[in-house]
């Protein structure tokens, strides 16, 4: 077989199978979560009877350009995945998650609802608070493989995480933000269900609600994507770590309270601009002397 | 079949009560009765629900608030009346105030007596509730 059509079935078993296994993982953080709390947890499929449920209500917007920018949303994560499953420029997929978190903002900025438009500012923060380590971890994972495509770093003989320890740990800091985990969890959350908390789909119900889940589900695959590579030479140790990664953020999830904005800002910039850039230093020396 | 009785989320709001059904509404989401098992989720956002559950009797101001939730809600929507102040004033029905219970402003599907109402009976109601708005989807489907 070609590489065209394995990578052409790879990305249709990503279409197809990163919502399936993101609602399921959603619903295990759902349970597991639960447990946490003492208490039994809704069946692993809630995830999905919420989605399908979602889908069978009412179509009703603010106006008329706001379910535009919720389906740009789940296209380009979408997008972001499938290239990023395909092998493809890891920029490339960086700057489309990028895109696509900017559609839901202008969704959330589109209504004049006060919580959904503190919400989408809230979310540009976060963004804000990220996206420095984001760019570390690819730029690191350059200079360790001298090649920016997935597909090159994947089959990279050296174990990443001999190279980029540090910006693992970054990764993994700035993963709780993008998770949408407490005590991150500032533009929307998924545990409380109250105004500011929930701010940023405030004004999203029914169809577009499930739009949003659904690539959330994607994103949550991708980003997991993110944290196997670090490991890609051992594909079963590449998807141990991922799951273990979610269950630390579960964890940090239920034992911490949120933070203000100022505080998520500051200690997401301040461990890109120690761990991450002094690995990537590290990194540079080594390899280039 | 639709899932709407598999995820069914509520929204509460506190009319005039003396906030004894409040707290049992709130025991409802505990470790001890859990409602989550059922996938009821209880969000602050009417868009969001699917069951509006309303506690305490109806008065002169907040008959326009819960006006505006019930029209924010999207179909198919359940009204749930909780505790017998909600059901019909209970002991604030002399009261110059009130209304009455909530059928004096919204169309209200299942009534939970109690006084307070326990838990277990609020659960009840709400799976009674469930059964409602499947009914209502199917009226609704043809409509649509
Ligand atoms: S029914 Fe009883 S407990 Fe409930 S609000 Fe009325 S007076 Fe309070």
């Amino acid at each position: 077989m070609t590489t065209t059509a394995i990578t052409a079935i790879i990305v249709i078993l990503y279409l197809i199978g990163a919502p399936i296994l993101g609602g399921i993982l959603a619903g295990l953080d759902r349970i597991i979560t639960a447990r946490m709390q003492g208490r039994y947890g809704p069946p692993v499929w809630q995830p999905f009877y919420d989605v399908l449920k979602l889908m069978s209500k009412e179509k009703a917007a603010v106006n008329k350009t706001q379910n535009f920018y919720v389906f740009c949303f789940l296209l380009f994560m979408i997008f972001t995945g499938a290239v990023f499953f395909a092998g493809g420029d890891l920029l490339l997929v960086l700057f489309a998650l990028t895109l696509a978190s900017i559609f839901l903002v202008l969704g959330a900025f589109s209504s004049n609802s006060p919580y959904s438009f503190i919400g989408a500012e809230r979310e540009l923060i976060q963004t804000m608070a990220y996206e420095p380590m984001v760019l570390i971890t690819a730029a690191g994972m350059y200079l360790a493989t001298k090649s920016f495509f997935v597909a090159d770093i994947a089959a990279f003989s050296t174990p990443l995480i001999y190279y980029l320890p540090g910006i693992f740990i970054g990764f993994v800091y700035i993963l709780t933000i993008k998770f949408r985990k407490s005590p991150f969890d500032l533009s929307t959350s998924h545990h409380a269900h109250q105004e500011l908390v929930k701010g940023l789909t405030t004004e999203f119900s029914g169809p577009t609600l499930a739009m949003i889940e659904i690539a959330h589900w994607y994103e949550n695959i991708f980003l997991l994507g993110i944290v196997y590579l670090f490991f890609a030479f051992n594909p079963l140790l590449g998807v141990i770590v991922a799951l273990l990664t979610y269950f630390l953020e579960i964890l940090i999830d239920n034992s911490n309270a949120r933070v203000t904005w100022q505080l998520t800002m500051k200690s997401a910039w301040i461990v890109a601009a120690t761990l991450g850039m002094a690995n990537l230093i590290i990194v540079f020396f080594k390899l280039s002397v | 079949m639709s899932y709407l009785a598999k995820s069914p989320w509520l929204i509460h709001y506190d009319g005039s009560s003396c906030n004894g059904c409040d707290i049992e509404v709130l025991a409802c989401l505990t470790p001890m009765y859990d409602v989550e098992r059922f996938g009821i989720i209880n969000t602050g956002n009417p868009k969001h629900a699917d069951i509006l559950a309303i506690t305490g009797s109806v008065n002169e101001q907040n008959i326009p608030i819960i006006k505006n939730i019930y029209d924010q809600m999207l179909e198919p929507k359940v009204v749930i009346a909780i505790g017998i102040c909600a059901t019909s004033g209970g002991i604030f029905r002399e009261c110059y105030n009130v209304q009455g219970g909530v059928d004096q402003v919204i169309p209200v599907d299942v009534y939970i007596p109690g006084c307070a109402a326990r838990p277990e009976s609020i659960i009840d109601g709400v799976v009674k509730g469930l059964g409602v708005l499947e009914e209502k989807y199917k009226k609704y489907g043809k409509k649509r």
